[in-house]
């Protein structure tokens, strides 16, 4: 390839007459494309209701406790990550401490030995609390349900808000139930305690 | 890749020293049950089968029948022992022997309510205190929860 060989000069002149050719066309300032907003909105005030702002607040930044007893856990891990990607919904800050969440994913088979820690967990996380059934297992026990050591569903242990079947949901399914949640948080009031 | 001894030589040796009453089979070595503890320190501190691989219990309804199995790290080999027990009599523990021993005697006396005499700490390992029965025996008829309704 041969290389062009030019003088700082042409240089100077080619850069003069790019800054020319932009000045002519830009005689005019662009029109603002917030124009139809009106006049309120322009001031950054908008109109809306208590219960409307918290439940899209609350809805929109669903952060999930880290407690996992089982297997459909890896379900709600290929969620979390890049491919189904449950940062979309605000939901990839999975929380150390239940005094940080406000989502328990009951995820798998739930032995008697380990329902007082989920209990106790579930306690500890403040209200407003949301919990989610994952599976077969958290639902009724599943292929479980009459042995001596596993509890027949966390609905024993916990109130549970959506429940999504399945031995494991796939991610897709997964995200459908928090979908179910965030429809349900979106009718919630603070007239009506929960 | 470790092998497994010889039976028939093995016993012949522990013939020579304990006596009658080993039967050699394809991959263990069918043994009478008051002689375990004699023979377990005879394998260690002689044979050098330092690694306690594993121990089992099988429920036959009349009996049980414990599986113990050792690993010589020294000589890479394994070697398989079967006793046999009444339903109420309790076994020597093996777990001053082999460290490995404590929690699998453990987890036994949980899930199938054999004693082991000797034992430094036997108590239950994956039920809770309190619970009724040993829910690996065939007899066991327990159920924590109804889910009838």
């Amino acid at each position: 390839m041969e290389i062009e060989s030019i003088s700082s000069a042409e240089i100077e002149h080619r850069e003069s007459d790019g800054i020319e050719v932009l000045r002519i066309a830009s005689q005019h300032p662009i029109p603002d494309p917030d124009d139809w907003l009106d006049e309120n909105i322009k001031r950054n005030v908008i109109f809306t209701t208590v219960d409307a702002a918290l439940n899209w607040a609350r809805k929109t930044s669903l952060w999930p406790v880290t407690a996992f007893t089982a297997c459909c856990t890896f379900e709600f891990i290929g969620a979390s990550s890049s491919r189904f990607d449950i940062a979309r919904f605000g939901m990839e800050v999975l929380r150390a401490s239940p005094r940080q969440a406000d989502l328990l994913v009951c995820a798998g088979t739930l032995t008697w030995k380990m329902a007082p820690q989920i209990k106790r967990l579930y306690d500890q996380m403040a209200e407003p609390k949301w919990t989610i059934a994952m599976g077969a297992c958290a639902i009724s026990g599943g292929i479980f349900h009459d042995s001596y050591s596993v509890v027949p569903g966390y609905n024993h242990i916990v109130p549970i808000d959506v429940y999504i079947p399945g031995c494991p949901p796939r991610p897709e399914t997964l995200l459908a139930g928090i979908e179910k949640l965030r429809r349900k948080i979106e009718k919630e009031s603070i007239s009506k305690p929960r | 890749m470790t092998t497994a001894v010889d039976y028939n030589d093995l016993v012949a040796l522990l013939q020579k020293q304990f006596g009658k009453g080993f039967t050699p089979a394809t991959d263990y070595v069918e043994m009478p049950a008051a002689l375990i503890a004699q023979v377990a320190e005879y394998m260690k501190n002689t044979l050098r089968f330092d690694f306690f691989d594993m121990v089992t219990a099988v429920d036959y309804s009349d009996h049980f029948e414990i599986v113990y199995r050792l690993q010589s790290i020294q000589n890479n080999s394994l070697a398989s022992f079967k006793i046999k027990c009444s339903k109420n009599t309790s076994v020597p523990s093996l777990a001053n022997l082999w460290l490995g021993a404590n929690f699998q005697e453990r987890e036994i006396y949980d899930l199938f309510g054999i004693e082991f005499t000797g034992h430094p700490n036997l108590k239950r390992i994956v039920l809770w205190d309190g619970f009724e029965g040993h829910p690996l025996c065939k007899d066991f008829k327990g159920k924590v929860y109804d889910t009838a309704n």
